[in-house]
């Protein structure tokens, strides 16, 4: 590689550090201060494209771009306004799946307002040529990001540094309970950062169009990109996140330079990893101080009569079903089945483990795919796939677990997201075993499961049997002891218990049971497709986990129950189904925010 | 100057006050004297509005402040320094005191900077140090500075003796002193009876969550049995 064009990727890679760098300040401003992890950020970023190009045709490019990040900083005020300022005392799980619903919002409201084609840019009139750099043609344009990047950076500063605003800003994301005694109004401390934030995103937007199409799928991939930078940075962070957007940028730049394009996809998440094993708060971040004092969860009672009876009938009720229903509603059964083994193998971690997992559905896809691969490429009978297949999913948790328990909170649940990335990324490229991004077909039952009421069956005895176990072990000397890391680790180490041990049997015990839900899924479909491990799928557990309620036994259950009847009731019926979910997201979370498990609870 | 009445107090469901009546004058020191886990910090974090009183009422200057959240109470003139300090570690001692900076306020001292470098003059001399590497006598200073930096009228003062050296201890409470000089009425948190002598004019006693005793220092200490009744451990 010559010299000159080290120097081109180089510089390709501060352009695309500054867009990266904007969208991950405001990201983790926004979470220093409200301690909320915004999941819509990246719609913020979206929208911010979309409106910059609405708005160039009208007014032009250089008018456009400030008042598309104007107009997204509004947004974000009044979206915190609005919902947030309810929901800050709330646990931090359910402020994600708000903002999560944020998100499916501004996504079918950017598909109304301007369809589901890509909308190309115009060029930035005075930057649309290209200038001469060691005898390669550079885009202007990318010059002037270039020192955009930095220079917001010394903006930010001087305003965190400088004024009483910024000190402000700084003393409530170090305590803002301290700061609130001592007369620092927060509701609109919170509001200014969240527009501020939402503004940066909104302008890394706009800056984006004349390199890049304003496109629908902007959102989640920007939103796992400014993830990664401000975890590699350290939250909180802003000179920290310009230093790993710089970094993630320049690998990047560089893979694609020496023709490895796909190993992109791998490489900031590799990063990340590697960073956070070594300096555990990202490069520049510190040890984050709890927002409030860690109050104990309140000991998981054991099920309620009532409880054990709903469920008695329930599970009578499934296994009569065949008798009076159609193929269609067996098929959408067997779903809400794996669905519910699913949600309940994350619920197993998060809820008495107390460990965020953003990348499940890695155990999920591991274990689809691994039952694909043994039936269609090692000719085992689909019995022995479908039995170890699950173990390909154990044994990735095992080993993406091993780092995942060394991290806590925010951090670990980052690192699962890159894991979960990482394998997604394996299985899209690895054309020869898992046939790329047309995925796998023909992975069938065999021919005594292949009528649609016994393959039904099949599913209802062993998520059944797998539901019920996790059951079990929550409240085995394991689960008290995995319930007792997730209180108080200190005390739990202090009493003799190996909290690391612990945590990362848990893990790995809910890898597997994600992929024998995985498993039978693939043979229920019939064909495996790199969305069974994508970020969307992992989303669902959550989604599914945290409307069941993170605190009850059998709220993963009705979770999954609700979510994919509302899917697929949604998907059929209504044009804008992400809207339509996220209305009722937000709905339940704004009026039971305790998941509807709780219903179900015993009375106090 | 600020009044509790009937307070009830609790940590999620277990109950830490027990109808709980003090009164602050204006210019008093009172030192609301307990052992370890008696609820001295609980009733001060309730005057706050860090923790919702179940029943009961705070009054301050003749106002019911109960319902309101803890940077209305600052606003209204009721400082209060935690016991543990809660320096801002990534702020500079200037950036700190910023933080607490509020409009001067009618009835009460105005503090400026300059003012409070007089009051601590080692503060002066660090100005530009981060509060996180400070020692903890130096902490506690800049706490009870930032606190003024809000012009209150009266100030909550949590365990301001915990853990300095026997010097540092006489520094803080001739500043308790001077403060009570300028005006301020201060309510402090304290299990070290010879601390609370060294600035009290009163002090109540509360045990497991109840008042049990309230009166003027002198006749705390003309008092052995009471003493040996509440204090002693």
């Amino acid at each position: 590689m010559l010299l000159s064009s080290v120097l081109i990727q180089f510089l390709n890679g501060l352009a695309g550090a500054s867009s990266l760098f904007l969208v991950a300040a405001g990201l983790s401003l926004i979470f220093g201060v409200t301690r909320i992890v915004n999941f819509a950020h990246g719609s913020l970023y979206m929208l911010g494209m979309y409106l910059a190009v609405w708005l160039a045709e009208r007014i032009g490019f250089w008018a456009a771009v400030p008042l598309a990040a104007i107009t997204v900083g509004a947004i974000g005020a009044l979206a915190e306004i609005s919902l947030l300022r309810r929901i800050y005392k709330a646990p931090e799980l359910l402020q994600l799946l708000a903002t999560f619903a944020l998100l499916l919002l501004v996504k079918d409201f950017a598909l109304w307002a301007w369809g589901p084609e890509d909308l190309l840019g115009p060029r930035a009139p005075g930057f649309a040529g290209a200038v001469e750099i060691a005898g390669n043609a550079f885009p202007q344009y990318d010059l002037l990001l270039i020192l955009l990047g930095p220079l917001v950076l010394v903006l930010l500063q001087l305003l965190l540094s400088r004024t009483r605003w910024g000190i402000l800003v700084r003393a409530a994301t170090e305590d803002r309970e301290m700061a609130g005694a001592l007369g620092v109004n927060q509701r609109w401390l919170f509001t200014g950062v969240f527009a501020l934030g939402a503004l940066l995103a909104g302008l890394g937007g706009a800056l984006q169009i004349p390199r890049e199409p304003a496109n629908l799928n902007v959102d989640l991939s920007v939103i796992s990109d400014a993830f990664v930078v401000v975890v590699i940075g350290g939250l909180g962070s802003i000179p920290g996140a310009f230093l790993a957007a710089l970094l993630i940028a320049e690998a990047k730049a560089f893979c694609i330079g020496l023709g490895y394009s796909q190993a992109t996809l791998v490489i900031e998440f590799v990063i990340m990893a590697a960073v956070l094993v070594a300096r555990p708060w990202g490069l520049l971040g510190r040890m984050p101080v709890p927002a409030r004092p860690g109050a104990a969860e309140p000991p998981l009672a054991p099920p309620s009569r009532r409880l054990r009876w709903t469920l008695a009938i329930v599970a009578c009720g499934l296994a009569l079903l065949p008798l009076g229903s159609g193929g269609y509603t067996l098929v959408l059964l067997t779903d809400l089945l794996i669905f519910a083994l699913f949600a309940a193998s994350l619920h197993f971690i998060m809820g008495p483990g107390g460990m965020y997992s953003f990348g499940h559905a890695a155990y999920f896809g591991l274990g689809a795919y691994a039952a694909g691969i043994l039936l269609l490429r090692e000719k085992f009978p689909m019995e022995l796939a479908l039995a170890l297949a699950p173990f390909a999913a154990g044994l990735a948790a095992l080993a993406f677990g091993w780092f995942c328990v060394r991290l806590s909170g925010v951090y670990s649940a980052m690192l699962t997201l890159a894991f979960a990335q990482i394998a997604w990324s394996a299985v899209f490229q690895w054309d020869a075993l898992t046939g790329g991004s047309n995925g796998l077909v023909g992975v069938w039952p065999a021919p005594w499961l292949s009528s649609k009421p016994a393959y039904y069956f099949l599913t209802l005895l062993i998520c059944a049997s797998g539901i019920f176990l996790l059951w079990r072990a929550i409240y085995s000397p394991f689960g008290l002891a995995l319930r007792a890391t997730r209180d108080s680790p200190l005390r739990a180490e202090a009493s003799g218990i190996d909290v690391r041990a612990t945590q990362w049997a848990a893990f790995a015990i809910a890898g597997l049971a994600a992929g024998v839900a995985g498993a039978l899924y693939a043979f229920s479909k019939g064909s495996i497709s790199p969305e069974a491990l994508g970020i969307q799928r992992s989303v669902d557990g959550l989604v599914m986990v945290m409307l069941g309620g993170i605190q009850t036994l059998s709220g993963p259950v009705w979770g999954a129950a609700l979510f994919a009847w509302l899917q697929d009731a949604a998907a059929r019926n209504i044009d804008y189904w992400r809207a339509a979910t996220g209305f009722v997201i937000l709905a339940l979370a704004l009026v039971l925010p305790n998941g509807i498990g709780s219903l179900l609870q015993a009375k106090k | 100057m600020l009044e509790l009445k009937r307070l009830n107090s609790c940590y999620g469901r277990a109950q830490i006050l027990f109808d709980i009546e003090l009164e602050l004058a204006a210019g008093e020191v009172v030192a609301l004297l307990g052992r370890n886990g008696a609820g001295k910090s609980t009733a001060l974090k309730t005057v706050m509005g860090l923790l919702q009183a179940v029943s009961g009422e705070v009054r301050f200057k003749s106002r019911n402040i109960s319902n309101l959240s803890p940077y209305q109470v600052a606003r209204l003139g009721l400082g209060y320094v935690p016991e543990d300090r809660r320096i801002f570690a990534d702020l500079t001692v200037t950036e700190n005191l910023e933080v607490g900076r509020q409009p001067p306020r009618e009835g009460a001292p105005h503090w400026t900077l300059e003012k409070l470098f007089e009051l601590f003059p080692n503060l002066g001399r660090m100005r530009e140090r981060r509060g996180g590497r400070m020692s903890g006598g130096e902490q506690q200073m800049l706490a009870i500075a930032r606190t003024l930096m809000g012009n209150p009228s009266a100030i909550l003062l949590d365990e301001p003796f915990e853990g300095l050296a026997p010097v540092i201890v006489e520094n803080v409470a001739t500043t308790i002193r001077e403060l009570k000089r300028e005006g301020l009425s201060v309510l402090l948190c304290e299990q070290n009876l010879r601390y609370a002598r060294l600035v009290a004019d009163r002090a109540c006693i509360i045990e497991k969550g109840r008042l049990c005793h309230a009166g003027s220092m002198a006749a705390l200490d003309a008092d052995p049995a009471l003493l040996q009744r509440y204090l002693s451990v």
